[in-house]
């Protein structure tokens, strides 16, 4: 029996090590490890000349409530709401038609949401500034048209900030409302037009709710990154529309202080973990997520 | 079909056909469908009785022809506008609602008022005996509840027809004849019009007033039950439905209304109008029909071999094997066998040998081959 047991023992242990090993290794020193870094240097104190002592505070935490960085989070939290609420709108349509529509080459508009992704975000977001600039192509073409005398500033601000942060996150509000739309069976479309529901009621009662889950997993993936998205908002929103992955940033660069920059961290993965509870609470489901 | 004429016309499909590309799915269809009646519309898949049932119901729009609901063309209605209402195959039921939301869904779009809405469902629910998962949703259901829902949730509307694509396709045989019989009873008690659409030839035979059969878009016959099994008029309705032995030939003499018909392997002589000398024909006699001898009879020059003797129960079926290696299936009621290998004589009592043209088919088939060329 013993012998048995200890052959089992054996043979289980291979395929689990060989299998999962790798990935919970890679999680261990690439997510575990890192995060609990974070988590310890937002603890820990500056000496005077700015070098990181492991000496315990909290003040980090308590300098967060400071009102110039509340108003940043709200700025951040206006910024991410009227970019997801921008991407619902025109995301919505955009997936309806490339999911529903009977042309045969399908694949080719979803391919032009994607392969954009494939250049470097950062560049595509200089690309906007080149084009949007005073000396850009646009004011180049009203001043040609005579429709402006001087060139227009549309940089800089909250307006522009939004535009480049729903150009970065565009994609990933349509993949899955492309899912989930596709996923829609149409014979319940049919269905309700027999029972005598016009068009826009059976968007109403069928359509929307099915599709609900891709609007919220969609939301989720664009709100989130949001927050962070720095370099959009350093870009085109030249220090006007500042959101939290800015101020983080400026803590572990110019400002030197890693422990105040870690503590920030913190709070912007606390709200991350937040928003996907209330996304599972609504029903969410993980695996269309991707995480 | 004597008694329908003075029966009053639901719905009249006149000369419709459907094309895709160069898929012509229904070709020149005219149909009738009478009130309260239950129509079947029998075929192979690919037919186009699925097609012509949606054209009905407004989610295909026919190239040609008009199609008519209580003499009203509804050519230009959306199927929301229609008094018909459909049960899916797939059962189409809306997931993220309730049985009762379901069921009230029709309802709720002609904007009854609630309490009428409640004792309507309630009382449909019941109908089906599905009363008490109201508050259930689909996915809770089994196949054969699901379907009751969407039968309920189709018949709540009191539409003037409803339609079935094939309903009962996803059950199991057992629980398919249980609501077979079912749907037929509803049908009676509600006196409602039904097209229903399937393959299954049994349950046509089943459940049916009448039957429509369809091949390659095209209609093959309409009648009763009866009609259709007694009397097939193309060969194609002779095969599908039941099992038959079909003698293709020619009228080789014809004498008043008795002709000799020669075959491949041999003659008979036989009764029935409308044919003339040289007429191309196909003899459709049903395995119960016909009978064996062991010395020649009279007027019947069909000689064949036994080959094969099952003892079926109640039934004995044998298989005659003729000399141009066709096989005849004979199905009597069990009593004596014979030898194989016996020579046996075939022939069948006067009547039992259905008649149908076959020129006009393979003419027909020859024009259509030629222009498709």
């Amino acid at each position: 029996m013993k012998k048995i047991s200890k052959h089992t023992f054996r043979s289980n242990t291979l395929p689990a090590m060989t299998t999962v090993g790798p990935v919970s290794l890679w999680l261990l020193f690439f997510v575990a490890i890192p995060l609990l870094y974070v988590l310890v240097m937002s603890f820990c104190s500056l000496d005077e000349s700015y070098n990181v002592v492991f000496k315990f505070t909290a003040e980090n935490y308590a300098r967060l409530m400071d009102p110039n960085y509340i108003q940043i989070y709200t700025t951040s939290i206006l910024v991410a709401f009227f970019t997801t609420v921008l991407c619902i709108i025109i995301g919505y349509p955009f997936s309806f038609l490339i999911a529903r529509t009977k042309w045969k080459h399908k694949a080719l508009l979803y391919m032009m949401v994607i392969i954009p992704f494939w250049t470097n975000s950062l560049i595509r977001i200089y690309g906007w500034r080149t084009f949007l600039g005073t000396g850009g192509w646009l004011n180049h073409m009203l001043l040609m048209l005579h429709i402006t005398s001087e060139p227009v500033e549309f940089l800089f601000n909250k307006g522009t900030t939004v535009l480049g942060m729903v150009y970065c996150l565009f994609p990933f509000m349509v993949l899955p409302l492309y899912t989930a739309i596709e996923k829609l069976d149409s014979t319940l479309l049919e269905a309700s037009s027999d029972l005598g529901a016009k068009g826009s009621v059976t968007f109403r009662k069928i359509i929307l709710p099915l599709t609900m889950s891709g609007v919220f997993s969609g939301s989720i993936m664009v709100f989130i990154p949001c927050l962070g998205y720095f370099f959009v908002s350093d870009i085109l929103g030249g220090g006007n529309s500042d959101v939290i992955g800015n101020l983080i940033e400026r803590q572990f660069q110019s400002g030197n202080n890693w422990p105040l920059g870690a503590a920030l961290s913190i709070i912007l993965i606390l709200i991350t973990l937040l928003l996907v509870k209330i996304y599972q609470k609504l029903g969410g489901d993980m695996d269309s997520l991707g995480v | 079909m004597n008694v329908e004429e003075d029966k009053k016309v639901i719905v009249e499909i006149k000369g419709v056909n459907k094309i895709y590309g160069s898929n012509h799915v229904v070709k020149d269809l005219d149909l009738t469908v009478y009130e309260g009646e239950f129509l079947t519309l029998l075929g192979s898949s690919g037919c186009g009785k699925t097609t012509t049932l949606r054209m009905v119901a407004g989610f295909e729009e026919p190239s040609s022809g008009i199609i008519r609901v209580e003499g009203e063309d509804i050519q230009n209605k959306e199927p929301f506008e229609r008094d018909v209402n459909t049960v899916f195959q797939s059962y189409a039921l809306f997931p993220h609602m309730t049985i009762y939301d379901n069921v009230a869904y029709g309802l709720k779009m002609k904007k009854v008022k609630k309490a009428k809405i409640k004792e309507k469902v309630m009382n449909m629910l019941e109908l089906v005996q599905l009363g008490g998962f109201e508050r259930r949703y689909p996915s809770q259901l089994s196949g054969g509840q699901k379907q009751r829902v969407a039968i309920a949730r189709a018949l709540i509307n009191q539409p003037k027809v409803l339609l079935l694509d094939e309903p009962l396709g996803a059950l199991d045989l057992k629980l398919r004849k249980q609501m077979q019989l079912e749907l037929k009873r509803l049908q009676r008690k509600l006196n409602i019009t039904f097209i229903y659409v399937t393959h299954d030839q049994e349950e046509a035979l089943t459940m049916s007033d009448r039957i429509c059969i369809m091949n390659e878009g095209v209609l093959q016959q309409v009648g009763t039950p009866v009609d259709i099994y007694e009397s097939p008029q193309t060969k194609f309705v002779a095969t599908f439905i039941g099992e038959t032995n079909l003698f293709e030939g020619s009228v080789l003499e014809k004498q008043g209304d008795k002709m000799r018909i020669v075959v491949e392997p041999g003659d008979f002589k036989v009764r029935g109008g409308g044919f003339n000398h040289g007429d191309m024909v196909a003899v459709s006699v049903r395995p119960e029909r016909m009978l064996y001898s062991e010395s020649p009879v009279e007027g019947f020059g069909l000689m064949g071999i036994v080959k094969e003797q099952v003892y079926v129960g109640s039934v004995l079926k044998t298989i005659v094997v003729l000399s141009n290696g066709n096989e005849i299936k004979i199905e009597r009621l069990a009593g004596q066998e014979l030898p194989t290998g016996g020579q046996v004589y075939l022939y069948w009592n006067d009547g039992d040998a259905k008649l149908i043209h076959t020129f006009d088919n393979v003419f027909a088939q020859a024009v259509e081959n030629i222009v498709m060329k």
